[in-house]
């Protein structure tokens, strides 16, 4: 498979800062692939993806965009439109006041002709199972639905790669099922690349590839079961594992064994029941 | 208190001023406006007032619903109403003590701008009551778009003015949480004086400010993402389109106000 994003050696500082936020990250994210990127406050995860569409452009290092310099003014709405962006509160990315208005909101801005713009906003809507609340108000809407909403305002644009930048922090467990059961599906149906941002180690599991960050680098990478199993230096950068790897490791300490990698509960349960015999 | 300002708000409907052209709605709008300054006796008025009850009635909006619209501004109206009522002398003089004095032309002045403030309110309460803020802002935008040609940024204005119809709801319901959080640690915002209770506010309005700032910043990032530009090149979804029945009732408007014109300046 080729790479949709390569970030290489990025170096960013905000404005009147001496700590770089990135220093020398490096990273490639494949087409088609569920990627998650871990890291506690402050590891500079949420400024990396503002990087990803262009909003943020390095001070040293690239970044590449389907082949595009993130740094090249002419091509940024091409960017914009092959990497969709989803933000944390719901609240503070719609427009409108009607929900197909604000679905609507992309398609427009892409100066596209108003059956296919009509067309892209009831396929976006059906894709998450909001369409027949198409004619909604969104500040009536629970947090998982208005998340499930920016979603489908993000894919009126169809773009090839979408990264959410916490999109469950602000929403219920229920509300964070309904936005992740949709971002996978999205995934593995559509085949649109999802780039996951996220402190919660459970939203990993099922991923291709996953990355840890601190301090504004990449300290950890590969699928969760080899970055899971290595539970020592996640706790070191201040992580926690998902609770049936530190359920294993702690069994582990007090002297069982276990086949590495065991991340489901099924899978955990399994290895359990066969230790105990 | 918050819960009562109806500003902007669309009640859904699919009466025949509820499928009028936005542009339609605006322009009577104006056009009545223009008559209700233009009157000046009981029998323009009462033509007015005859044809508001008329739109009302055709809108199928609940009066209740447009009466509520003008709770809120109650102690301009009647402030209004005292005012005129001792300021204008003239006609026969029916009540006099120390300075005041009330005469029939007073009286019939006050009535008359009473009227007129809830006339006019009324009036454009019916335009945002049905008519979606979205079309109303896209209107706007399509009758304002001439100046652009002077340089006027309208497309800017129709978007503030659509985000800020947008997050009324929401800043309220953020006002509310604050003044909740406020209370449960012991701010007082009923009693004491009135300097006192406006000094009360502060601590609502700050915290009420710096998160309306915070989430311009991220809606403006939002927006930059879904690839917003300005309004060059923008299309849109649901295109105005004016039908026979809207020329039909602008050009009605027009013939109204010609002749409520001509009625005054009969002396009526």
């Amino acid at each position: 498979m080729s790479s949709i994003i390569q970030v290489k050696d990025v170096v960013f500082r905000y404005e009147g800062e001496e700590e770089p936020v990135l220093n020398k990250t490096t990273l490639e994210i494949e087409q088609g692939a569920f990627v998650v990127i871990l890291g506690h406050n402050g590891s500079g995860k949420s400024t990396l993806a503002k990087h990803l569409n262009g909003i943020l452009t390095p001070d040293e290092g690239s970044i590449f965009v389907d082949g595009m310099d993130t740094r090249d003014y002419e091509k940024l709405l091409d960017i914009r439109r092959t990497v969709g962006m989803v933000f944390q509160n719901p609240d503070n990315q719609m427009v409108a006041s009607v929900v197909e208005d604000d679905v609507a909101f992309a398609p427009e801005n892409l100066g596209l002709p108003p059956d296919e713009i009509r067309a892209r906003v009831d396929e976006a809507l059906k894709l998450v199972d909001m369409y027949e609340y198409r004619l909604h108000a969104p500040h009536l809407l629970s947090g998982g639905q208005k998340q499930r909403v920016a979603i489908a305002g993000v894919i009126a644009m169809r773009p090839r790669c979408i990264v959410l930048d916490e999109p469950t922090a602000m929403l219920d467990p229920a509300g964070r099922h309904e936005v992740i059961g949709t971002i996978k599906r999205l995934c593995r149906m559509n085949g649109i690349t999802i780039v996951l941002i996220t402190h919660h180690m459970n939203e990993a599991i099922d991923a291709d590839r996953v990355f840890v960050m601190s301090n504004g680098k990449v300290v950890s990478e590969g699928t969760p079961k080899e970055v899971f199993s290595n539970v020592e230096s996640l706790k070191a950068e201040g992580l926690t594992v998902p609770d049936t790897a530190e359920l294993l490791y702690e069994l582990k300490l007090a002297g069982f064994e276990f086949p590495a990698g065991t991340l489901t509960v099924e899978e955990c349960a399994r290895a359990i029941s066969s230790a105990l015999k | 208190m918050l819960k009562d300002i109806t500003l902007g708000q669309y009640f859904p409907g699919n009466s025949f001023i509820h499928r009028l052209d936005p542009r339609t709605k605006l322009m009577c709008t104006i056009v009545y406006i223009a008559a209700l300054f233009v009157a000046k006796s009981y029998v323009t008025y009462g033509i007015l007032l005859l044809m508001l009850c008329l739109s009302v009635a055709v809108s199928r909006i609940k009066p209740s619903a447009l009466l509520k619209g003008l709770k809120p501004l109650a102690l301009i109206i009647v402030f209004t109403a005292i005012l005129n009522l001792f300021y204008i002398k003239g006609g026969k003089e029916l009540v006099s003590f120390w300075v005041l004095s009330i005469t029939t032309e007073g009286i019939k002045t006050a009535l008359f701008m009473v009227f007129r403030i809830m006339m006019l309110i009324t009036g454009t309460f019916l335009l945002t009551y049905t008519t979606t803020p979205m079309a109303l802002t896209d209107g706007l935008e399509i009758i304002l778009n001439p100046l652009k040609k002077i340089h006027v940024p309208v497309h800017e204005f129709a978007m503030m003015m659509s985000i800020a119809l947008r997050f009324i709801p929401t800043l309220i319901e953020e006002a509310d949480k604050i003044t909740n959080a406020q209370k449960a640690r012991g701010a007082d915002f009923e009693t004491g004086k009135l300097t006192e209770r406006a000094k009360a506010l502060l601590p609502l309005l700050v915290p009420l400010f710096v998160s309306a700032f915070r989430r311009a910043d991220e809606l403006a990032i939002a927006m930059e993402s879904r690839c917003y530009h300005g309004g060059e090149g923008r299309t849109r979804m649901k295109k105005l389109s004016m039908k026979a029945s809207d020329f039909i009732t602008i050009f009605a408007s027009l013939v109204f106000l010609t002749g409520i014109i001509v009625l005054v300046q009969f002396g009526f």
